[in-house]
C-alpha cells in the first residue's frame, strides 16, 4: 500500500463537469493548476447528507485534497474559493460558462500542465460573472487558441503580410486574409478590428464597449469556427437564450 | 483467457449495460442468477418482461403508466390547477411519498444541460407548455434536482411560462445542493414543497 503522505496531493482547480457514478457517487472532472485535467471520484455526494456535494458543482473554483488511486483519484477534501454564483442565476451567463468549460475540457489533458490556459479559464469565468459583455466567450476562444500555440493573425494578412483592410478569415490559413489571398469566410473590417484588439491586449477595452449586434454575431461565429477547427470537433454547448 | 459459454457471456454483457453496474458486478450478478433456484431467476426474467410489456408512458404527464393515462392523471381527486415538474418518475414517487402534494405532475424525462448540448427540445418542455391552457394550470412547481442542471431547467421554465400568466415556483432550498431528490427524506422534501418560492427571471 501507499504511504499516506505520498498518496495524497493538493491542488486547486475548476470543476468542468460531473458524471453520476453508481448509487450515490460522482466522477468530477477538474481543470487544475498543477496537474492538468484530473478525473476523481467524489464519494456519496448525491446523498443529501453529504457536505461536499455542493462544493463540487460544475463551474466552482475549489481548493482540493486528492488521494492518488490506481485508476481514479478520490476527492478527500474540498474548499470553495469562488463559486461564481452569478453564473448559476442567469441562463445567458450559464450557457456562456458552459461553452468555456467545454473548451477547457477538450484542451486540458491528464498529466500535462496548462499554466496560461488555467489562468485564462479563471479570468474568463470571473469576468463572465461580473460583466455582461457578449464578447467574453469569443475572446476566451481567441485567447485560448493563442495559449494553445495556434494564435490567429488579425492585424495583417496571414498569407502575404499586407496591411488592412482585409477581406476574409480562414482559421486553416492562420487568420485574416487580404483580397488577393482570400479563402474561407468573408469578414467585415469592424469584426476584424475587434478580433485584432482581443488578440493584441485590448480585451478590456472591447469588454467595456457596446459592440453592434451584427459585429458581435460575426465575431462569435468566426471565433467558434476557429476553435472548432483547432479542436477538430463541433462544440456541443448550446445557448439557452437568444443573443447571450 | 478462457471464454464463458456464449449464453453466460451474453447475460454478463447485458448486465454490464445497466446503470451503475461495472463489468465485475455484472459478472457477480450473472453467476448469482445461475446459482439461485431456477424459479427465483425466472421470476426476475418475468418481472422484466411484464414491466416492458405492460408499462408505457402516460400521454399527458409522461410518467410511467399501465395504460394511456397514469394513476395520478386518472385520479379525479387531484387538483388540476397545480403541476409539479420532475426530472424522472423516481422523483415523482419521492414527492408522492411526502403526502404533501395533491396536484398533478409533468415528467421532463431529463434535464437541461448546456455543456452536454441538452437543451429544452431534448426534454419534454414543449409538452408542458401545451398542457397549460387546456388543463387550466395556474401554478407550476419546479422540483428538479438542486444542482446546476436542475437550476438551469428551473430558470428556463420560469422564462418560458411566466409570460403566459402562470405562477412558477421552485421547491425551497434546504435541500442540499448537489444531492439527488430521490435521496431526500420525506420530511425534508415535504418541507421543501410547502416552503416553495416564486421564481423570477
Ligand atoms: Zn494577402
Ligand atoms: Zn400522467
Amino acid at each position: 500500500m501507499y504511504q499516506r503522505g505520498v498518496a495524497h496531493y493538493r491542488d486547486q482547480g475548476v470543476v468542468l463537469r460531473t458524471y453520476r457514478l453508481g448509487e450515490a457517487d460522482r466522477i468530477v472532472v477538474f481543470a487544475t493548476r498543477d496537474h492538468g485535467k484530473v478525473r476523481a471520484v467524489a464519494k456519496g455526494v448525491r446523498r443529501t447528507r453529504s457536505r461536499i456535494g455542493a462544493r463540487l458543482e460544475p463551474l466552482s473554483y475549489v481548493s482540493l485534497l486528492l488521494w492518488k488511486g490506481r485508476n481514479l483519484d478520490t476527492v478527500t477534501q474540498v474548499e470553495v474559493l469562488d463559486s461564481f454564483g452569478p453564473l448559476r442565476e442567469d441562463l445567458g451567463k450559464l450557457s456562456a460558462a458552459s461553452a468555456i468549460a467545454e473548451v477547457a475540457d477538450r484542451i486540458f489533458q491528464e498529466g500535462a500542465v496548462y499554466t496560461e490556459m488555467y489562468v485564462m479559464l479563471l479570468r474568463a469565468l470571473s469576468t463572465l460573472s461580473t460583466c455582461d459583455s457578449p464578447m467574453v466567450v469569443p475572446a476566451f476562444f481567441l485567447k485560448a487558441l493563442a495559449a494553445d500555440g495556434v494564435g490567429l493573425v488579425m492585424d495583417v494578412c496571414a498569407g502575404c503580410g499586407s496591411a488592412p483592410p482585409l477581406a476574409a478569415f480562414d482559421p486553416a490559413e492562420g487568420g485574416a486574409l487580404c483580397r488577393s489571398c482570400r479563402r474561407g469566410a468573408a469578414i467585415s473590417e469592424e469584426a476584424r478590428g475587434v478580433m485584432e484588439r482581443i488578440v493584441s491586449g485590448g480585451l478590456a477595452g472591447v469588454l467595456a464597449e457596446k459592440i453592434p449586434t451584427g459585429v458581435v454575431g460575426e465575431v462569435r461565429h468566426l471565433a467558434t469556427e476557429a476553435m472548432e477547427h483547432h479542436l477538430e470537433a463541433r462544440l456541443r454547448s448550446i445557448q439557452l437564450v437568444e443573443g447571450a | 483467457m478462457a471464454a464463458y459459454a456464449e449464453p453466460v457471456q451474453q447475460l454478463i454483457d447485458e448486465m454490464s449495460r445497466l446503470p451503475g453496474i461495472g463489468p465485475k458486478s455484472a459478472q457477480r450478478i450473472a453467476f448469482h442468477l445461475l446459482k439461485v433456484p431456477r424459479e427465483e431467476a425466472l421470476r426476475l426474467a418475468r418481472a422484466v418482461n411484464e414491466a416492458i410489456e405492460r408499462i408505457t408512458m402516460c400521454r399527458t404527464c409522461f410518467n410511467v403508466s399501465e395504460g394511456d393515462v397514469c394513476v395520478v392523471c386518472s385520479d379525479s381527486g387531484r387538483d388540476r390547477t397545480v403541476v409539479c415538474v420532475v426530472e424522472d418518475p423516481k422523483d415523482l414517487v419521492a414527492i408522492e411519498r411526502t403526502g404533501e402534494f395533491r396536484g398533478t405532475y409533468h415528467v421532463l424525462q431529463g434535464v437541461i444541460s448546456p455543456i452536454d448540448g441538452i437543451g429544452p427540445d431534448q426534454v419534454r418542455a414543449r409538452e408542458l407548455l401545451a398542457r397549460l391552457e387546456p388543463e387550466g394550470i395556474a401554478e407550476v412547481i419546479v422540483a428538479t434536482n438542486p444542482n446546476l442542471e436542475g437550476e438551469a431547467t428551473a430558470m428556463y421554465l420560469a422564462r418560458l411560462l411566466r409570460p403566459l400568466g402562470v405562477v412558477v415556483t421552485r421547491i425551497a432550498s434546504g435541500l442540499p445542493v448537489g444531492g439527488d431528490l430521490e435521496y431526500a427524506d420525506e420530511l425534508t422534501l415535504g418541507r421543501a414543497l410547502v416552503g416553495r418560492r416564486e421564481l423570477s427571471g
